[in-house]
Order: structure tokens, then C-alpha cells, then sequence
């Protein structure tokens, strides 16, 4: 065999996209695989966007159906906004992870399998009643079987390991298998190894054959009969990593503390999606960053509101739940109008819900979930690598305003992956504001005429020595009062204080036409989606446009203005319709909603249906 | 063993010759104090202003914290920083200010629900995190804002109104949850006795670390006399063990009873008839182990005299200190933090 006869049998197919999704048992390490093939890609110079997909259980029984992980990856020459809607590839380790992925490969897709383990025990637990490899039901897949656990313990041996600890590097195999296909690079994984496994040879060793013996089986069978080149996308010109929503967060923290020249002090308490970020900050001591792990997430916002009391960033984050128990206090940084950041990484609810699966269902929680009128800003960031500049805007409009700002991210943000342009430090904005020092002048619920934030003096400021709390207070003084007036005129101030953020954000920008029939507005995680949708409805000559919403409170000053120049405005959210509300209560204006809450993000053929629906009916 | 103390008077820079010239006036705030005529927390209030002039710290440099509660006014009457916060988190503001301004000397004020009913939690952690702030817990036995409920130190078997037939709740031991919660400074003294109560608060606010002080308090509308029994004037040398560290524990008007250990239970003794102060517990405020103050956390009326005093003090690393540590250490290794180097990490690509 040489290299050129293979040359010839083999057929290079340019491709502009693909899809893939690797899916096995939760302790198959797919994850792993996913992220692993997701960095190649980028560093390779695709446009990448990442859907991981896991259960909440740690170890779900081995081969059960609720055990299945799975990880998509859609790679693309080209700009995409989301992680696709199907695969074309399924990569299934075993009988549980074709029952639940299968359902998603279109007709005609590819689905490689690892025979090994389709076995009467797995082939049982994944309730088959036959053997789906051998009765005829994939017939309309191509379908690889490849004996992925026997070809990998061979290439394993002679490494001093069990036979179980061989197979927990298959994933490696299917993996390697995966980069032949798509002519990737194995040399961004192998570094990886080596650095992972730096204290364990034998290990590394281990994954490091595993991949080779992968790569090479897809070199030297005649299994596959093409390869598949997706060339790099032409993103614009800079220096670029991948990146995920709740990395991108966490380091749009640590640059509000450097921007705002304040401590960045975090109180959190573990929660799902949200605890990658207190892994992530706690490893910036470097940086004097102070991670607090709270009893509790009282505790944790508590904690916060003290620390921004003390001058410092006082940050805290959580999910729904968490987010829940906090309201108590938020409502008392609304009172004491303090600056503070709460982060809120939605997942699916309500109660315990479903912690891994993405839902934006928290909006109308944190706008509205606390005693009496209790307003704070919220924004939210659209895609992963906007969580960075979200998260330096929120702390932007705390410390100008001096209030609480909720910053409401989801699971799918959270954990999704895209290739984000790496800021140089200095275009990013000065956030820094002064405290209050002069004793003569001094008030502390004096306010500053345009943006009505209360002259803010922290403790160790002398001659300014001064009481705030949960009671109403006297409008410039602050002391306590029951004063019938002042209070209607503190609720008006703190309403109007948040409003007037709405001179200070940017207008609400629209792709697409200025005016038309159908206007697709949208917030948070569901921008890939909407967007795709819309551009295909665009490039079919539909006077379609997609506005999407980064400030949730206030809203953009021209949105009412944007919205009334469509014939219909569809709002399309992973909740019941909550935006719709407010957009229906706030401007009397009749947008339809397109609603699912499945765990899901949107597919683009789903936002792209309703819409023509909706254009079809308005049709004269 | 060296007491983990505050210097008692500062090292006496310009500044601090100021501070030091500060008077029990001076910590006394412009607003009118709202408590009941009677009220015990008047001399707590009081006492509280009459001891902060010997800390050392300016009055810019002082935050009381309080929750919900009567308690919870204080801050308003100290002309101090002040945060009125809500109910049962005072700990966890006092917390997070603590760990981002080390340099602050910081007071909770908190009451018996409060603290160990809506807030428990909070108290278990700040004291075993060791968060160096005073806590001083104004413990009445009942509910007084909310007129009248019963409180976790509500005795069982108490009538109030929401409990009109009794309580059937057992109460909770305020200083034992203090002590088995690891804090490193455990105090009790009663709000009439205004010298003990002084020297018992000086010494919370010179402890570093987590300092828990319990305060007999009588609300004379919702409770009064709660603490009669033993707290009166005619009574109180014969019903109360005053602890001096080193000391052994006698008590009585005429000084002549005391506490010996009996197998592993304390007894009350008479002295004479062979039983000599020899015979008697020694108090050590700063034993290794908790055990003796968990046996005084125990000791209550009418089984026993109520001791107060200082119950525990030992020194451990503080909550915000070992904060620093980590930060100054990971400083020392790396070197300080390099923004732009943290957004480029991982692997990176460039795009002409």
C-alpha cells in the first residue's frame, strides 16, 4: 500500500458545512471528543458554533437511555450563527445513543456506530427489541459500522492498563476517525494530551494511540470512500480563540475590574450552568480577584452587596432557582441603590426543571420577581463570545447608575462554543466612575441631574460617616422616613432612574429593511437561529428583518419606533411568552409569539416555517 | 498563650492622636432613638458608644451591619457607616465587606430570631470561616417588632400569642451553636449590668476573628423579666458565675460556692467541709478545645448559675486574612495578573 494509490481511490468533497454530533454514554467522554474536535476546528480557522447536550446526572446507569451525552459541532467556511439544526454526521458509541440521536439524522445522513457495543445487554437497556444494525430500520442512513472498542484495545497493547481502562479512551479512536474524514490536524489534541496527561505517561500514551489508530483506520479502509474539506471561513481580520459563554463571562468580569479600577469580589454557590464561571474567576488571584463559595445563595448575593457597599465590584450568579432565593436582597440593592451585577444563567424550569437544558424563562422573574415596584436594569447577551462585552457593559450601567443590573445568560450560552476576535485592551471602554469625598457637598440620596445616581460614598471615607437600609428613605438625606410623599417620590425616582439608562445605550438596530412586512425580534440565545432564518427568507426576496434585543430594561429608546414599522412583529422565545408580553402591555402593539420549551435552542428551519406561515396568512 | 488581641491603645502617629482624643459623644449619631421607653437595648446602644473610642479606629473606619428586628435600628443611632440590611443576612453583608476591605473593623447586631432563626445559617458560617467582625446578639426570647411570637430561645412550653397554648418547640443554646460552629470568641453578659457588659464588649472588639457575644435582653413590653430570675440586682451574685480566665469558678454573694467537675458533669459545691477551691474548675478561656465552654454554653438557671464572661478566645487565621494570602501568594509565583495575556490563553489563531 502506498500513500498515492490511496490518493486515488479517495474522493475530496468541498464542503461548506458540516455538522456533527458525537453522542454515547455519559461517561464515554463525548464532551471531550466534541470540545476537542470544536478547537481543532477553530484553531484551523473555521466558523464554528458548539451545542453540548448532557444529562444532569453525573453517571447515569452505563447504556441507559437518560445516561446519553452528546455534543454537536457545526464547522463552516463560511459565517453561521448556530450549531445547525440537524447533524450530518452521527457518531453513536452505542445502542442508547442511537435511540435518542437517531431521530435527528436526516435520510441519506451518515452514521458511524461502534458495533462493540451493541450488544443483547446494551441493545436491551436501550429497549430494542432487535437489533437495529441488522433488522433493516437504518436503511435510509449510510451506516458505518466500525468495531470501534476491539480495534482500539489492539492498538492499546501491551500499555500496562486494564482492559477497562483502555476502553475509557475510545472516544479517542471515534475521534481520530473524525479528523481523517475531515482532513483536520491531530496536533492540537495530541498537545492537549500531553499536557493533560503530563503526570500520567502511560495514560497519555493510551489516548494518544487511540487517536493515531483512528486517523489511520479511516486512512487505510476502505470503509470511507470520501473526505470532506471545509476550508477556513473569512472572518475578519484579527487574532481569534474559541471561546464558550460562561468563559467569555467570566473574563468580561475580569475586564470590568480592570476597567473600572475596582476589586472584582465574587460570591457564588454551585449551581448549574452558571459554576464554570466561580471555577474560571477563582483561578484569577493574580489579578486580586476575591471568589467567596457562600453556604448558600443568600449568602451569595448577600456577600456581593456587602463588597460593592466596600467599594469593590460586587458580583454574584446563579440560575433560576438560585436566582429565586436572591430576589429578597436584590430587592434591598434596589432600596440601598448600590452597584451590582446578577447573573443569571437560565436553564430549564420551573423548580429543579431540567438544570442542563436551556430555557429563557427567568426574564419576567428578574424584572418582576421581588417585592412592590423593584425596577433594575437587565441586559443580555446574544451569542457566547458577546457575553464578553455584555458583562463589561452591565457593570458599565451599575457603576454610571449606581444600581443593580441583571445579566441574563442560558445554558446554551453558557456552554456553546464560537470563535470570538480577541480585544487588544486598550479599545475597550473606560468604566470608571469617582466616589464621593467632599464633605460640604455631601448627600447621600442626592442624585446627579441626568442620570438621577445617588452620590455614592464608601466606607473609610471620612466625614461622610452615613446610614442606609431596607427602609424608606427621605429623598437627598436618606434617613428613614414614613413620609406619604416622599415615599410615592422615591418610587417614581428609582423607576426613572433605570429609564433614563435608555439615553445611554445604544438604539435598537435592525438587518434587514427599515420597514416591511414581517419583523423577527428576538433576545438572548435565540439570535443564530432567528438571524439564519431570516437571511434565507431575505435571499428569497421577503421584505423580512430581524431586530434583536441586548437591553431588556430599559428597552432601546427606539423600539417602539422600529417595531410599528412592520406589518406583524413575531417574537420568537424559548418561554411561553414572556417578552411578548411586555412588548404587547408596554406599546399596545399585537406581535404574535412562536413559543417552544423543549431544552432546546430553536432549529432554523422552525423560526424559518413559522415565519412563512405568518407572511402566507398576511398574503392579500 | 497570647490573647488574639487588638493593641489596646494604637501606635500613636498624628492621626491616631486624634483618634484616641474620641469620646462616647462622638459615636453618637443626629437621629432620635425609637425604642420602647425601658427597653434594654438603650444600654446596649450606650454601652456599645462608650467603649468604641478605646478600639483605635476612626470613625470612617467603623461599620455596624444589622438585620430585621429591634436590634436592627441600631446602626441608625451610631455616627459610625451604618447598613440596616434585611432579615438574618447581616453575617453575609458583613462578610463580603470584611473580605473586600480588610481594613474596616466591622459589627453585626443582630437579636435571638434573627440570628438563629431566619439567619442560622449565616451564623454557622461566618463563625466557622472565622469572618473577623463582632457579633453581638440581642437575645430577649421573644418576637418584639412583630409584636409578640414566639423565638427560637423561647422557653418550651411558653405562651405567647402565636403560640397560645405553648410552645412546643425545645429552644436553641445560643452559645453552644456559637462554639460548635468553631467561633473563636464566645461571650455572654447581661444588658443591665453596664460594667460587664463594657468590659465583655471591649474585649469581642479587640478579638480578631469571629466574635459571638450573647446579651441578656429584656423587652419589658412583649417579655418582661425574662431574665429576672437570676439577672436582678438581689439575686444575681447567687444565681450568675462570673468567668475570669484562670480563675476558679466561684460564685455566691458571700463567694462561697462553686463549680466541680463530677465524672463528666459540672456540679454545684458548697465550700468547706473538705471542699476547697482546689477542688473547684479552673476557667481557661483559650483551651485548645471547646470542651469546658461547651459545658459553661450548657449551664443555665435554675440547674445552675448562668455564667457570663468571656466563655472562648483563641487565636486562628482570619476569614479575609487567609483571602489575601492566596491572592498575595499567587502574585508572588506569577506575578500580577496581565489582562491581555488572560484574554489571549488557550490556543489562538489569526485571522489576515
Amino acid at each position: 500500500m502506498t500513500t498515492t494509490e490511496r490518493e486515488r481511490d479517495i474522493d475530496v468533497q468541498e464542503l461548506e458545512r458540516v455538522t456533527i454530533r458525537f453522542a454515547g454514554d455519559s461517561g464515554d467522554g463525548m464532551q471531550l471528543t466534541g470540545s476537542q474536535f470544536t478547537r481543532t476546528a477553530a484553531v484551523f480557522g473555521n466558523d464554528i458554533s458548539t451545542l453540548p447536550d448532557f444529562p444532569a446526572e453525573i453517571r447515569a446507569p452505563a447504556g441507559s437511555l437518560p445516561g446519553v451525552s452528546g455534543f454537536q459541532i457545526s464547522f463552516s467556511s463560511s459565517d453561521i450563527h448556530t450549531p445547525g439544526d440537524e447533524p450530518d454526521v452521527l457518531v453513536a458509541m452505542n445502542p442508547a445513543a442511537l435511540k435518542t440521536n437517531v431521530g435527528d439524522l436526516p435520510a441519506g445522513g451518515a452514521l458511524i456506530v461502534n458495533s462493540d457495543a451493541f450488544s443483547a445487554q446494551n441493545l436491551s437497556k436501550a429497549a430494542y427489541p432487535s437489533n437495529p444494525l441488522t433488522d433493516g430500520s437504518l436503511k435510509q442512513y449510510s451506516v458505518f459500522e466500525i468495531p470501534i472498542s476491539a480495534l482500539n484495545e489492539r492498538a492499546l497493547d501491551g500499555l500496562d492498563m486494564t482492559s477497562k481502562q483502555k476502553d475509557l479512551t475510545k472516544n479517542f479512536f471515534a475521534l481520530g476517525i473524525m479528523f481523517w474524514l475531515y482532513e483536520r490536524s491531530m496536533d492540537p489534541t495530541l498537545r492537549w494530551i500531553d499536557d493533560k496527561f503530563k503526570a500520567r505517561p502511560v495514560i497519555a500514551e493510551a489516548n494518544k494511540r487511540a487517536l493515531k489508530a483512528g486517523y489511520a483506520y479511516g486512512e487505510t479502509t476502505e470503509l470511507f470512500h470520501t473526505h470532506y474539506r471545509v476550508k477556513p471561513a473569512k472572518l475578519a481580520p484579527g487574532r481569534y480563540r474559541n471561546i464558550t459563554g460562561n468563559e467569555a463571562t467570566a473574563l468580561g468580569f475580569l475586564a470590568a475590574s480592570k476597567l473600572a479600577d475596582r476589586p472584582l469580589f465574587y460570591g457564588s454557590y454551585p449551581i448549574t450552568p452558571a459554576s464554570d464561571i466561580l471555577h474560571q474567576l477563582s483561578g484569577y488571584k493574580q489579578f486580586g480577584v476575591k471568589t467567596f463559595q457562600a453556604e448558600d445563595e443568600i449568602a451569595a448575593i448577600g456577600a456581593a452587596i456587602g463588597a460593592s457597599y466596600g467599594g469593590a465590584l460586587g458580583l454574584t450568579a446563579s440560575s433560576g432557582p438560585g436566582i429565586a432565593l436572591k430576589s429578597e436582597a436584590l430587592g434591598l440593592a434596589v432600596m440601598v441603590e448600590l452597584p451590582l451585577v446578577v447573573v443569571d444563567v437560565q436553564r430549564a424550569g420551573p423548580s429543579t426543571g431540567m438544570p442542563t437544558k436551556t430555557e429563557q424563562a427567568d426574564l419576567l422573574q428578574v424584572l418582576f420577581g421581588r417585592n412592590s415596584d423593584s425596577p433594575v436594569a437587565v441586559v443580555a447577551p446574544a451569542t457566547p463570545a458577546e457575553c464578553f462585552d455584555l458583562a463589561i457593559e452591565a457593570w458599565r450601567i451599575a457603576l454610571r447608575f449606581v444600581t443593580p443590573v441583571v445579566y441574563l445568560s442560558d445554558a446554551f450560552l453558557a456552554t456553546g462554543a464560537e470563535p470570538w476576535r480577541i480585544p487588544d485592551v486598550a479599545e475597550l471602554p473606560d468604566i470608571r466612575v469617582e466616589t464621593w469625598t467632599d464633605r460640604a457637598t455631601f448627600q447621600p440620596y442626592e442624585r446627579d441631574p441626568a442620570t438621577l445616581a445617588r452620590r455614592l460614598a464608601v466606607p473609610g471615607t471620612p466625614g461622610l460617616e452615613h446610614r442606609v437600609g431596607g427602609l424608606e428613605k427621605a429623598d437627598i438625606s436618606g434617613n428613614v422616613s414614613y413620609d406619604p410623599d416622599n415615599h410615592h417620590r422615591m418610587q417614581l425616582l428609582r423607576q426613572e432612574k433605570i429609564g433614563r439608562i435608555a439615553h445611554d445605550i445604544p438604539e435598537l438596530g435592525v438587518m434587514g429593511p427599515d420597514r416591511g412586512d414581517l419583523l423577527v425580534l428576538g433576545w438572548g440565545s435565540t439570535y443564530g437561529a432567528i438571524r439564519s432564518a431570516v437571511e434565507r427568507l431575505q435571499a428569497e426576496g421577503q421584505a423580512v428583518a430581524h431586530a434583536h434585543l441586548r437591553y431588556l430594561n430599559p428597552l432601546p429608546r427606539n423600539t417602539e419606533a422600529v417595531l410599528r414599522s412592520f406589518r406583524t412583529v413575531l417574537i420568537p422565545e424559548v418561554n411561553l411568552g414572556q417578552l411578548l408580553l411586555l412588548i404587547r402591555a408596554r406599546f399596545l402593539i399585537d406581535a404574535v409569539g412562536y413559543n417552544r420549551v423543549r431544552g432546546k435552542p430553536f432549529r432554523i428551519a422552525e423560526i424559518y416555517q413559522e415565519a412563512e406561515r405568518i407572511l402566507a396568512e398576511d398574503r392579500p | 498563650m497570647t490573647d488574639p488581641s487588638r493593641p489596646a491603645a494604637p501606635v500613636l502617629s498624628a492621626e491616631n492622636e486624634a483618634v484616641i482624643q474620641l469620646t462616647r459623644k462622638d459615636f453618637v449619631s443626629d437621629q432620635e432613638v425609637r425604642w420602647c421607653p425601658g427597653c434594654g437595648d438603650y444600654s446596649i446602644l450606650a454601652q456599645t458608644q462608650k467603649v468604641m473610642p478605646d478600639f483605635g479606629y476612626p470613625k470612617e473606619k467603623i461599620v455596624f451591619i444589622s438585620g430585621i428586628g429591634c436590634s436592627g435600628r441600631l446602626p441608625y443611632y451610631m455616627n459610625t457607616y451604618g447598613f440596616h440590611s434585611i432579615h438574618g443576612r447581616a453575617p453575609t453583608l458583613a462578610t463580603g465587606l470584611k473580605a473586600a476591605r480588610p481594613d474596616l473593623m466591622v459589627w453585626v447586631i443582630t437579636g435571638d430570631g434573627d440570628a438563629l432563626s431566619i439567619g442560622g445559617n449565616h451564623v454557622l458560617h461566618s463563625m466557622r470561616r472565622n469572618v473577623d467582625f463582632t457579633m453581638v446578639m440581642f437575645n430577649n426570647r421573644i418576637y418584639g417588632l412583630t409584636k409578640g411570637q414566639a423565638s427560637p430561645t423561647s422557653e418550651f412550653g411558653k405562651r405567647t400569642k402565636s403560640t397560645p397554648l405553648g410552645s412546643v418547640d425545645t429552644p436553641i443554646m445560643p452559645l453552644t451553636v456559637a462554639l460548635a460552629a468553631e467561633a473563636s470568641f464566645v461571650a455572654r453578659s447581661v444588658d443591665t449590668h453596664t460594667e460587664h457588659l463594657q468590659k465583655t464588649l471591649e474585649r469581642a472588639g479587640r478579638h480578631v476573628g469571629a466574635s459571638f457575644v450573647e446579651v441578656l435582653q429584656n423587652c419589658n413590653i412583649f417579655n418582661d423579666g425574662a431574665w429576672r430570675d437570676f439577672t436582678d440586682r438581689e439575686v444575681r451574685d447567687d444565681r450568675m458565675l462570673v468567668l475570669e480566665h484562670g480563675q476558679p469558678m466561684i460564685f455566691g454573694k458571700d463567694r462561697d460556692r462553686g463549680i466541680r467537675l463530677r465524672g463528666l458533669h459540672p456540679e454545684v459545691v458548697q465550700l468547706g467541709n473538705g471542699i476547697t477551691e482546689d477542688d473547684l474548675l479552673v476557667h481557661d478561656e483559650q483551651s485548645p478545645e471547646p470542651y469546658l465552654a461547651l459545658m459553661l454554653s450548657r449551664m443555665f438557671w435554675p440547674e445552675f448559675p448562668v455564667p457570663v464572661g468571656v466563655l472562648r478566645a483563641v487565636p486562628r487565621p482570619t476569614h479575609d486574612q487567609l483571602i489575601a494570602d492566596q491572592i498575595t501568594t499567587a502574585i508572588g509565583s506569577g506575578g500580577t495578573g496581565d489582562l491581555a495575556a488572560a484574554l489571549n490563553s488557550g490556543e489562538t489563531w489569526t485571522v489576515d
